[in-house]
């Protein structure tokens, strides 16, 4: 027993084990972790349970699933659940509603955070940037539900943004009632929340910025434009990547929270994601074969998606996730 | 230090720029919550813009009064406590092992938990999961399927390793057992970490609506978040609010929407003040060591 402490610290003394071979060193090797295994195996039975279950549970995207014959006994179907939804034509409305919306938060949303942080840092004054700060991490703490209900309730048609509008003489707008209102709406809401949350990463990268790099910037001739171009950029360009990196592998995956919310009949043609069709299809029309099968597909598109940017981003930055 | 006439002009743009920044972010909010203490014509009449227009506290004494209400935050608070006390301890258990190098296993078992963070089973099977375990319209399938988050668990992981080697190695020669470790040694000195954690998993069951949503069917098992989605998001308003805002003139359903709204993020913004820098200590811990 405390020769098994005294090895567990790292400690061991020379010559008072010699190196076994096998299966012999495996067992001693686990028997010194006992007690590491005695705390890790409710974290592992939940992962084995709640992750790798489900992924295994998969197979009925590959089965005609019912309740009755349970996932064991429903008949095999093939690739038939995957032929029905590619060759659906709303399967281009899904892939081109989810993508836009991504592509519209990687182009408008994903750059706020990096713009608040270079201007938070251009502030010398401490006490009135913390406060900036404090205010603007403040609504990425409300719930989707406040924020959604936020949106209807503002943008209904005698709502807080049609009053503002009205001093100007726009007539009111349904903003939720019209498809072609919902993207600006999802992105301007996703900035509003996000921005200062997301700043807090790139400040952090930000104050690990060797100061004499902005000294010799100084010495050099440099002005507080060119130091944020040449040295502050460049500083954070690891980060603002692998955060790239991030959106990127979440491009399939839509706040669908915010978005089932904020979808009614009316602006379904561009509201609705793919992740929003699988919770239909799945859960309120109990098709649960067709709908694993479509959140499959998406899942591996994301994969997909993720390990490319991955890969080109360690081809040609040098920096990646793994 | 001179500064340039460019160097001024960019500072004042800036400063002017944030300030807006902070009139949009906080005006929203502040707007809710001055609907909410005005008088109803006043808010029909869209007169309510920058302060409260015949300020009465009438729809909140309504609101409370709404049983269904009373009983979500009721239930929203129950399911916070257990849900973050079950997070805080299974991502605990999960943390000190693979903070510790000399875990055999440590790799395959990271790697097991970072896989996941990739790839998932989706909603469907995990519905499917969740249903057979029996856990329907309990309270378990809140708070049991998202028992460990594996960001949050890989930044208390990243906070165990900082702790100093040697003190483990003192409590191994007195004897200590890798539990008493646990108890005696880390989480004394992980109090920033776990306050962090248990704020950030907090918030998430306070807020959370999605799984009530799917799991939950019976009405006094809802939480605060679902009556929310339904007055304010749906739009429908239960029988007895309908009943007051037709008795009382200077209480209309924006009133009340807004009101349930304030009710709702109250407890947020009154703690945010004083953990706001634990947040953030926590997201920087989380960027060194991704």
């Amino acid at each position: 027993m405390p020769e098994a402490s005294l090895d567990r610290g790292g400690l061991q003394r020379p010559g008072a084990k010699a190196p076994q071979s096998g299966w012999r060193e495996v067992w001693r090797r686990l028997k010194q972790s006992r007690y590491y295994y005695a705390m890790f195996l409710i974290p592992f039975l939940f992962f084995v349970i709640f992750c790798y279950v489900p992924m295994f549970g998969i197979i009925i995207a590959f089965k005609n699933y019912n309740v009755f014959d349970g996932i064991a006994g429903s008949p095999w179907v093939g690739l038939q659940h995957f032929k029905n939804f590619l060759s659906d034509p709303y399967f281009f409305v899904l892939i081109r509603n989810t993508i836009l919306i991504s592509v519209y938060q990687i182009i408008f949303a994903f750059p706020a955070p990096i713009i608040l942080a270079l201007l938070l840092n251009e502030i010398r004054h401490v006490l009135f940037k913390r406060f900036v700060q404090t205010v603007s991490y403040l609504p990425h703490f409300l719930s989707t539900v406040v924020v959604a209900g936020m949106i209807v309730n503002f943008g209904s048609f005698d709502g807080l943004i049609n009053q503002f509008l009205s001093v100007f003489g726009v007539e009111p707008i349904q903003f939720l009632m019209m498809p072609e209102w919902f993207r600006t709406i999802y992105i301007s809401s996703e900035i509003w929340q996000g921005i200062g949350w997301g700043s807090i990463i790139y400040l952090a990268a930000l104050s690990g910025i060797d100061s004499q790099l902005y000294e010799a910037a100084k010495i050099d001739g440099a002005g507080r434009w060119r130091q944020m171009w040449h040295v502050t950029l460049p500083g954070i360009a690891p980060t603002i990547i692998i955060m790239l990196l991030f959106s990127i592998g979440a491009i399939m995956a839509v706040s669908f929270e915010k978005v089932l919310l904020l979808s009614n009949g009316s602006n379904f043609e561009t509201s609705d994601v793919i992740a929003t069709y699988v919770y239909r299809r799945g859960l309120v029309s109990s098709d649960f074969s067709y709908a694993t099968a479509v959140g499959l597909f998406n899942s591996v598109v994301a994969l997909f998606f993720l390990a490319t940017a991955n890969y080109l981003s360690r081809k040609f930055s040098e920096t990646s996730l793994w | 230090m001179k500064t340039s006439l460019g160097s001024r002009v960019f500072d004042t743009a800036n400063v002017i720029f944030l300030l807006g920044l902070v009139f949009v972010t906080f005006y929203p909010i502040y707007y809710i919550f001055i609907v909410s203490v005005s008088g109803g014509n006043a808010v029909m009449r869209g007169d309510v813009s920058f302060w409260p227009v015949d300020f009465n506290w009438q729809t909140y004494l309504l609101v409370f009064e709404d049983p269904s209400i009373g009983r979500s935050y009721f239930n929203t608070i129950l399911y916070t406590t257990v849900g973050t006390a079950i997070n805080l301890i299974c991502t605990t258990l999960c943390a000190y092992p693979l903070s510790k190098r000399d875990f055999y296993g440590r790799g395959f078992f990271t790697l097991m938990i970072v896989f996941t963070m990739f790839f998932s089973g989706g909603l469907i099977p995990s519905y499917l999961l969740v249903q057979s375990l029996g856990m329907m319209n309990t309270m378990w399938a809140l708070v049991i399927p998202g028992a460990i988050s594996v960001w949050n668990m890989i930044i208390m992981r990243t906070f165990f390793q900082n702790i100093p080697h040697e003190l483990y190695e003192s409590a191994a020669l007195d004897g200590a057992s890798e539990f008493t470790s646990l108890v005696r040694i880390t989480l004394p000195l992980s109090k920033p970490v776990m306050a962090t954690m248990g704020m950030f998993y907090a918030v998430g069951h306070w807020n959370s609506f999605f799984p009530a949503m799917i799991y939950l069917d019976e009405k006094a098992k809802f939480p605060l978040q679902i009556i929310l989605r339904n007055m304010v998001v749906m739009g429908e308003m239960s029988s007895q609010s309908q009943e007051i805002s037709g008795v009382f003139a200077s209480v209309t359903a924006t009133n009340i929407k807004y009101a349930v709204i304030i009710i709702a993020v109250a407890p947020i913004l009154l703690i945010y003040p004083f953990i706001q820098k634990y947040f953030v200590k926590g997201v920087m811990v989380g960027s060194l060591k991704g």
